[in-house]
């Protein structure tokens, strides 16, 4: 598998390290209920198909990377900079994305 | 049927003419009491469980494809109870002793051999950490041996005790630990409940949870509709899809495990050894072949396979503990689904829904855990309590922070 960092362009994915789902861009605020603390450190919508989540750069720019993904056929979509995403929309919101600085990076599984 | 010396005997005699299937091909009916959905190792562990312990036996077994062709058909087959916290310490030890009267109990030979498990530490503060687990194996009533250097030299002489990067400090020895021939757990599981009048039904998909007024009414599936008073999920590797049919969101993240096995070389590894610094682990099958792992791949897949740096990783790994299987050539590799829990621990519990259990988040321990896991969620499914030795294996541990983290690593699925 191959990742295509906006900044660095297409590494080796032992590059990148991943995080977990894209639902950790959705802290919840310090007056949360309990509730949504463990919907957002533990409750996952885990879908086998496309998915978002988070990778972390280590050993190239150090960038947050969400990556728009196949989780059954290891196909990349999408890799846009963390940095760039407007809101904190949670996964499968169909609020308009914005589009990374260049072009969407593709990868290959 | 019943399996005997004897009865192999009198079969070679006659033209081996005598044998019949092991299990009855049903179609389903349209009701059931309890309906398994799953049929893998636990799932038909805990049918067997249901008619042996409890005498439930208006149950079906619905399983996609065919009887334990998941994760109990493609695992390393390595069956311990070296665990540490207490709520995993009952259950593991109870499952081993389950494991170690299998055979007579289901009449089935499951190949289960107690070669001694050993556990490699590499650090002063690891062998810390290990003389404290021992203690705590021993307490719980189980066994474990605390080898020096030489100890474990006398044991498995041919590792490379000096490598430079984890030098050999000694290792924890778990005598009782081994493996099991993983196909044969589940077929032997499948023909005790079949006997038991339990109608094991395959090719037959889950595809909708009817549930009324928060209570559990059945199951649609590929074959028909299937009304049911009880429902239990035991899909560890589609967890999350069959609990979204009944509205749930759990929590698990599925991840790729890789193993490997070589071909057949005459008897060289006769234990099981774990080098959990360098991520590596390897036993050897009763066919001869190398059976080796690591870790994860790390990132969420359902893909059951696997990517290369890992297959690297567990190669290199491989060589620094035991550089004499440098010459023998990997025969096939794969890469199983697993149910992975923000603590490393399983789920064995009733859900929101009246009538419908859960039982899911194995990791990738989950094959020891067969015969316990059938045993407690059978216990649950017939009496509505959970067992004692799973009381702790609870759905909302989560929430209320009872955490069962054995490893420490925190709350990210993929660091179990």
């Amino acid at each position: 598998m191959r990742i295509t960092c906006p900044l660095c362009g297409t590494r080796d994915r032992r590059e990148f390290t991943y995080y977990g789902a894209r639902d950790y861009l959705n802290r919840p605020g310090a007056e949360a209920a309990p509730e949504a603390w463990d919907d957002y450190l533990h409750l996952r919508d885990n879908p086998a198909g496309r998915t978002e989540d988070l990778w972390y750069h280590e050993q190239g720019c150090a960038a947050w990377l969400c990556i728009e993904r196949d989780t059954v056929t290891h196909e990349i979509f999408a890799v846009r900079l963390v940095a760039d995403q407007s809101g904190t929309s949670k996964t499968g919101a169909k609020k308009p994305r914005r589009k990374p600085a260049g072009k969407a990076a593709e990868g290959q599984a | 049927m019943r399996y005997s010396g004897l009865k192999i005997l009198t079969e070679g005699l006659f033209g081996n003419r005598g044998w019949k299937p092991v299990w009855r091909e049903p179609d389903p009916k349209a009701e059931y009491d309890v309906v398994i959905i799953g049929g893998g190792g636990h799932g038909l562990s805990t049918a067997y469980y249901l008619a042996k312990n409890h005498g439930i036996t208006n149950v079906a077994v619905l399983e996609k494809g065919y009887l334990g062709g998941g994760n109990v058909g493609r695992n390393t087959t390595i069956v311990r109870a070296n665990y540490f916290l207490p709520g995993n310490q009952e259950f593991y030890s109870h499952s081993l002793k389950l494991w170690e009267k299998l055979e007579g109990e289901l009449n089935y030979n499951v190949m289960h051999s107690q070669r001694g498990l050993i556990n490699l530490f590499h650090s002063d503060g690891q062998r810390d950490a290990f003389a404290r687990r021992g203690n705590a194996m021993i307490n719980q009533g189980d066994d474990a041996i605390l080898l020096d250097r030489e100890g474990v030299r006398r044991l498995l002489p041919y590792l490379d005790f000096d490598q430079t990067r984890f030098p050999i400090y000694g290792g924890l020895h778990h005598p009782r630990g081994g493996s099991a021939r993983h196909d044969a757990v589940a077929w032997g599981y499948a023909r005790g409940a079949d006997q038991r009048g339990i109608d094991l039904i395959q090719n037959c998909e889950v595809t909708g949870i009817d549930i009324e007024n928060g209570k559990v009414r059945g199951v649609r599936t590929t074959r028909g509709a299937i009304r049911a008073k009880k429902v239990a999920i035991v899909v560890a590797g589609r967890s999350s899809q069959v609990a979204a049919m009944a509205g749930m969101r759990l929590p698990i993240e599925s991840h790729v495990l890789q193993a490997f096995v070589t071909e057949g070389l005459k008897p060289v590894i006769d234990h099981v050894i774990s080098f959990g610094m360098g991520h590596f682990y390897i036993s050897q099958s009763d066919k001869g072949g190398l059976v080796f792992g690591g870790d994860l791949d790390f990132y969420a897949s359902y893909a059951a396979r696997g990517n290369l740096p890992m297959v690297e990783h567990v190669m290199e790994a491989g060589m620094t503990l035991m550089p004499m299987i440098g010459k023998a050539k990997v025969l096939r590799s794969w890469g199983g689904i697993m149910d992975m829990s923000p603590d490393g621990s399983p789920i064995i519990d009733r859900t929101p829904t009246e009538g419908l259990y859960l039982n899911c988040g194995w990791n990738y321990g989950g094959f020891k855990a067969v015969p316990a896991s059938g045993w407690c969620l059978a216990h649950l499914i017939a009496t509505g309590e959970s067992h004692e030795v799973a009381r702790r294996f609870r759905l909302n541990r989560f929430a209320t922070g009872h955490l069962l983290d054995e490893e420490g690593t925190g709350s990210q699925h993929n660091l179990h």
